[in-house]
């Protein structure tokens, strides 16, 4: 794929910690924590201890695929992690409960409908949708508007290549998406959180940018429920909400369409949704974030991170005001 | 409970019993914390964990602290009053080290952002509120700052515990991004318990043929 190309956000894939390397990292942290009561010191000690074991340990990467990045001094968040932690009200609202109440899912066969301004509209299997497409791995940053973050290595490919297939025509000005309604399979569902189905859009710049991307997988394995089996959206510079899980409709739309959870709460959540540090929600600053495994905050990035790719997308627009 | 009904006074020594008994079962909430983190089983995000658990409990000391005088009430459970302050100090317990752990884990003394989330955040300000009107219910629950203060500014003092279940009450509410069923449980407790203090609603004849 063209996005290989080395760019200032992105790097090397020796700067990724593996995962055993990052599970003693984290087994650092804690005991750092729990030093902190006693002496701020040596917990400052301890975080310098892993760093070295990081530096020492960066070998065991090469050998860990193909794959492109997110940004110096990123580190793989554990599997264990990205599939027990999930926000996905369709199955709960506790962190855990989509790993609980997702487990076989989807039990159904899966098709996805593609409607609006599309000169080739029509229903598809999933296997109709996959098979032209050459998975490929992207490492992306995941930053959540609750102020924690991942690093996951998705599989999948291009949301661009997928919607060249439908030739969208002149009008098609935004893409909507929407998750599966089904509350027998999806328990969240029976309950008014939301209004379902979980909807979402893009402009079609945004969704033409190649780093946006459908994901099939992580960690080279199947999406499991929690992620949103079969086949959800990634949108690394925009907060977790954007990237839509489990996905049986896209619409090709003129007008910017309703979007969950600006519909939920509109002074909170906008349809942009772009990671930005200078704009604060209510409940959460947006300044600093916690990556999942650290104990200490990392300052967080404009557009999370992938700026130089998307900063021209919203040159003429005002971030505070359509956030 | 029916020897808790009964009129006899309770033997002091009883008293004595039931206090460490009570004493111990509240220690154990974050006992079990402590546990779950010495065996690393706190889930993805063990900060987040830690700060809710201490702040849910927290919680659950308030509803019991405000519980004890309906159960006077209503039930006639006199016996149990003692109880009402070494709950109201627990909250207190609860609250702080709840408090303590989102200055050391969660901001790790980064005190221009903790000043921040005080000053622009309500979910924030509310639960420091909170905490703040704790401070001075705390600092007089004993016999002595009774006698100092005298009973009637003493009670008067310890109204503030409504204030701060407003603040509770806000504090949580601001918290979640969707009110689940588990949290209009907690909600309507806590608002229930508030609403039965309302003179208006304590002269319904119900409430006062409990307790003839």
């Amino acid at each position: 794929m063209l996005i290989n190309k080395a760019k200032k956000s992105a790097c090397l894939e020796s700067e990724i910690t593996p995962e055993n390397i990052y599970r003693q990292r984290r087994k650092f942290i804690k005991m750092s924590a729990a030093g902190l009561a006693a002496s701020t010191a040596s917990a400052s000690l301890l975080i310098a201890g892993c760093d070295d074991a990081k530096s020492k340990n960066s070998a065991h990467l090469n050998k860990a695929g193909t794959g492109v990045l997110a940004s110096p001094k990123d580190t793989l968040t554990p599997y264990a992690d990205i599939t027990s932690y999930n926000n996905f009200y369709e199955f709960g609202l506790g962190k855990e409960d989509p790993a609980k109440y997702a487990t076989n899912f989807p039990s159904k066969p899966w098709t996805v409908s593609v409607e609006g301004e599309v000169d080739k509209p029509g229903t598809f299997t999933l296997e109709d949708i996959l098979k032209p497409h050459a998975v490929e791995e992207r490492i992306y940053r995941l930053r959540c508007v609750e102020a924690w973050s991942m690093v996951i290595p998705w599989n999948g490919f291009p949301l661009a290549d997928l919607i060249k297939r439908f030739s969208p025509n002149a009008n098609a000005k935004f893409v909507e998406f929407f998750t599966l309604h089904d509350p027998e399979q999806m328990p969240g569902q029976r309950r008014p959180y939301l209004d379902w189905p979980y909807r979402e859009g893009l402009t079609m710049a945004e969704a033409m940018n190649p780093l946006t991307f459908m994901a099939t997988g992580l960690y080279g394995k199947s999406l499991l429920g929690q992620n949103g089996a079969p086949l959800r959206l990634v949108v690394p510079w925009k907060y977790g909400f954007k990237s839509i899980k489990s996905i049986v409709k896209i619409r090709f739309t003129r007008q910017q369409p309703r979007t969950s959870w600006s519909d939920q709460a509109p002074a909170e959540y906008g349809f942009y949704a772009n990671v930005n540090p200078m704009v604060n929600h209510p409940r959460w600053s947006q300044r600093k974030e916690r990556r999942i495994g650290e104990f200490r905050k990392r300052d967080t990035l404009m557009f999370n991170g992938y700026a130089d790719e998307v900063a021209h997308l919203y040159a003429n627009l005002d971030l505070k005001k359509f956030f | 409970m029916a020897a808790m009904n009964s009129k006899a006074p309770l033997p002091i020594y009883n008293i004595q019993v039931l206090k460490s008994g009570f004493f111990l079962l509240s220690c154990l909430p974050v006992l079990f914390l402590l546990y779950r983190f010495l065996f690393d089983n706190l889930g993805a995000n063990p900060i987040e964990e830690i700060i809710r658990y201490l702040g849910l409990w927290a919680y659950h000391f308030l509803i019991l602290t405000l519980s004890i005088s309906v159960l006077r009430e209503q039930f006639r459970l006199n016996r149990l009053f003692f109880l009402r302050r070494m709950f109201g100090l627990f909250t207190f317990f609860y609250a702080s080290i709840h408090f303590l752990a989102y200055i050391v884990l969660d901001q790790y003394f980064d005190w221009m952002e903790i000043w921040l989330d005080i000053k622009d955040r309500p979910l924030i300000t509310s639960g420091f509120l909170a905490l703040l009107l704790l401070l001075p219910l705390t600092i007089t629950s004993n016999i002595k700052s009774i006698q100092y203060l005298g009973a009637l500014q003493w009670r008067r003092l310890h109204k503030l515990i409504y204030l701060i279940s407003i603040c509770a009450l806000l504090h949580y509410y601001w918290m979640v991004k969707l009110v689940g069923i588990s949290t209009f449980i907690y909600l309507f407790i806590l608002t229930m318990l508030l609403f039965y203090r309302i003179p208006f609603i304590r002269r319904i004849k119900w409430f006062q043929g409990q307790s003839n």
